[in-house]
């Protein structure tokens, strides 16, 4: 039994540098809302190697990590810039190995998200109807059981359980507790399932005024609570800010070519010492 | 009515849109079945209920999103819900008539890839992958599937078989026990193909106008099957030409404005 935690309010600079560490599992959430993009750059600048990624869509964030040499695997469902096309630096990794081989395990969105619930619930594996009459289950850790009551074949997909999550939120209070809203994904079953939890938020306030049933995961579940405004740009915060759509189509020239992308995460991320910073070289806003 | 000029693309969208009933649960893929989901919300099925991956329910968007969780979708849905609950309550447990479904490529019995082409450890072509289509296409009551028809698409075997259609024909797909019935018909910008009710191979039923026959035949990798009274799909109407093409320009406006 996990004892209760009682999350710290520190800079992004500081959680990283405590709770990530060389070769662990990190999930990075976000389902194209509330992506932690600052979080992800704090993580590149600090030079992490050898990480198991996870996360249902790996997109920007995860193109950067992977081409600055971060990665050695990821398990993820679906790898793409959304209403872009492809992510050119997690398709140099798979096709050509470069700057490093990327082990893939690849799923469905569904067998994801039961993995998360079953890492939330401490229990093996999830389970759904799923995975048959498709190719995914000979190229995962996929197995198929049958019901013990009824007999149907259903698939277990392992539990995520990563040794970090990090996700964004709009808000959280002086003690640490979060409140997120609009499509939150599989964020809150990421956080409960993972061993070390860093929140980003818009911004930190002395009351949430969260409704009841509202997405509110509370201080002792989380260890790092860090301010970071705009800090899922160039994704987007419901209520904060919009998706920077011109962004992610100009991500698409930055990476497909290898040089031009080191340059760039150079000149932008490497270069600058936070995500304001980051903004600043940018020229962005939000 | 044919005074109009009008793109095969819009063709295609036309001829999706009215494929969807009115007052069906539509879990939409993003893309090409979005635009024709949408047009059919705006024109012959008011009471069209679209689910979109994210969990935005019942959700009416005025511009076509560029991705599947743009703000538009949760600002427009009746409600939001986890993905968790997307997928397990909602998608498999029986609650969506219909799924919406695009795709990379396609064989005769209407599996689809969006994963690889090529051999899938060292591809050729690294697609994104398969998201939510392949819970879509198993449980979902049935599908619906809309791609540009060419012979990179239409393909004799896919190397990947990203989400599960009529499997290898005939009962292969019933034997597998997927709840939904599958692919009932797949709309293309030269026709639509619906899979014949015995051995499930995609059979073309309907050119669109200004279409051959031997041009779909020509555009497609297997011997296609070609129905012994092959129709023509009506023409674009005044309306759905307008509608969708107020869409495309409110949309492209909402995504230019935020250079």
């Amino acid at each position: 039994m996990a004892h209760p935690k009682s999350a710290r309010i520190v800079s992004l600079r500081e959680a990283v540098a405590e709770h990530i560490h060389d070769g662990d599992t990190v999930a990075l959430e976000g389902f194209t809302h509330l992506i932690p993009a600052a979080a992800g750059h704090e993580i590149i600048r600090q030079k992490r190697r050898n990480l198991e990624l996870i996360r249902l869509t790996p997109d920007l964030v995860y193109d950067q990590l992977i081409g600055m040499g971060c990665a050695s695997s990821l398990r993820f469902s679906w790898g793409g810039n959304p209403g872009v096309g492809s992510l050119h630096r997690f398709r140099d990794a798979i096709e050509n190995g470069w700057p490093q081989p990327l082990q893939i395990e690849e799923h469905e969105h569904a067998g994801m998200a039961v993995a998360y619930a079953a890492g939330a619930s401490h229990l093996p594996f999830g389970i759904l109807r799923g995975y048959l009459g498709t190719d995914l289950s000979a190229n995962t850790s996929v197995k198929f059981i049958d019901c013990p009551f009824t007999g149907e074949k259903l698939a277990a997909v392992p539990a995520i359980r990563p040794d970090v999550t990090v996700i964004h939120a709009q808000k959280a209070d002086r003690k640490g507790n979060v409140f997120l809203w609009g499509i939150v994904g599989v964020q809150k079953e990421a956080v409960l399932a993972a061993e070390r939890v860093i929140v980003t938020v818009e911004e930190i306030v002395d009351e949430l005024h969260a409704p009841m049933n509202a997405v509110v995961l509370p201080y002792w579940v989380i260890d790092a609570v860090c301010e970071v405004k705009g800090g899922a740009y160039p994704s987007y915060t419901h209520g904060y800010y919009k998706r920077d759509n011109s962004f992610y189509k100009k991500w698409d020239a930055i990476s497909k070519d290898r040089d031009t992308f080191l340059g760039w995460m150079d000149k932008h991320i490497l270069q600058t010492a936070d995500f304001d910073e980051f903004m600043k070289s940018i020229g962005a806003q939000v | 009515m044919a005074e109009i000029p009008y793109t095969s693309d819009e063709m295609m969208t036309i001829a999706a849109s009215r494929m969807l009933r009115n007052g069906s649960t539509c879990f939409v893929g993003i893309g090409l079945p979005s635009a024709a989901a949408n047009l059919a919300r705006l024109t012959h099925a008011p009471d069209v209920v679209l689910i979109y991956e994210s969990g935005t329910i019942a959700t009416k968007p005025n511009v076509l999103p560029l991705s599947i969780a743009d703000s538009e979708l949760a600002e427009t849905a009746e409600t939001v819900v986890g993905m968790v609950e997307m997928f397990q309550y909602w998608l498999m447990g029986g609650k969506i008539s219909t799924g919406f479904l695009g795709a990379a490529q396609i064989d005769k019995y209407a599996n689809l890839n969006s994963t690889v082409i090529g051999p899938y450890g060292k591809p050729k072509v690294r697609l994104p992958g398969a998201g939510g289509a392949p819970a879509i296409a198993a449980s979902c009551g049935e599908i619906l599937v809309t791609l540009r028809h060419n012979k990179r698409a239409f393909v004799p075997k896919l190397e990947f078989v990203t989400s599960g259609g009529h499997m290898e024909g005939g009962d292969s797909r019933a034997k597998l026990r997927l709840p939904g019935k599958g692919p009932v018909a797949v709309i293309t910008d030269l026709g639509i193909l619906t899979p014949d009710p015995e051995t499930k191979e995609l059979v073309l039923t309907s050119v669109h106008p200004g279409v051959t026959v031997d041009q779909v035949v020509a555009e497609t990798g297997w011997p296609l099957k070609v129905a012994e009274q092959v129709k023509t799909t009506p023409e674009p109407t005044e309306l759905e030409l307008r509608v969708l093409r107020e869409l495309n320009e409110r949309t492209a406006k909402a995504h230019a404005g935020q250079a």
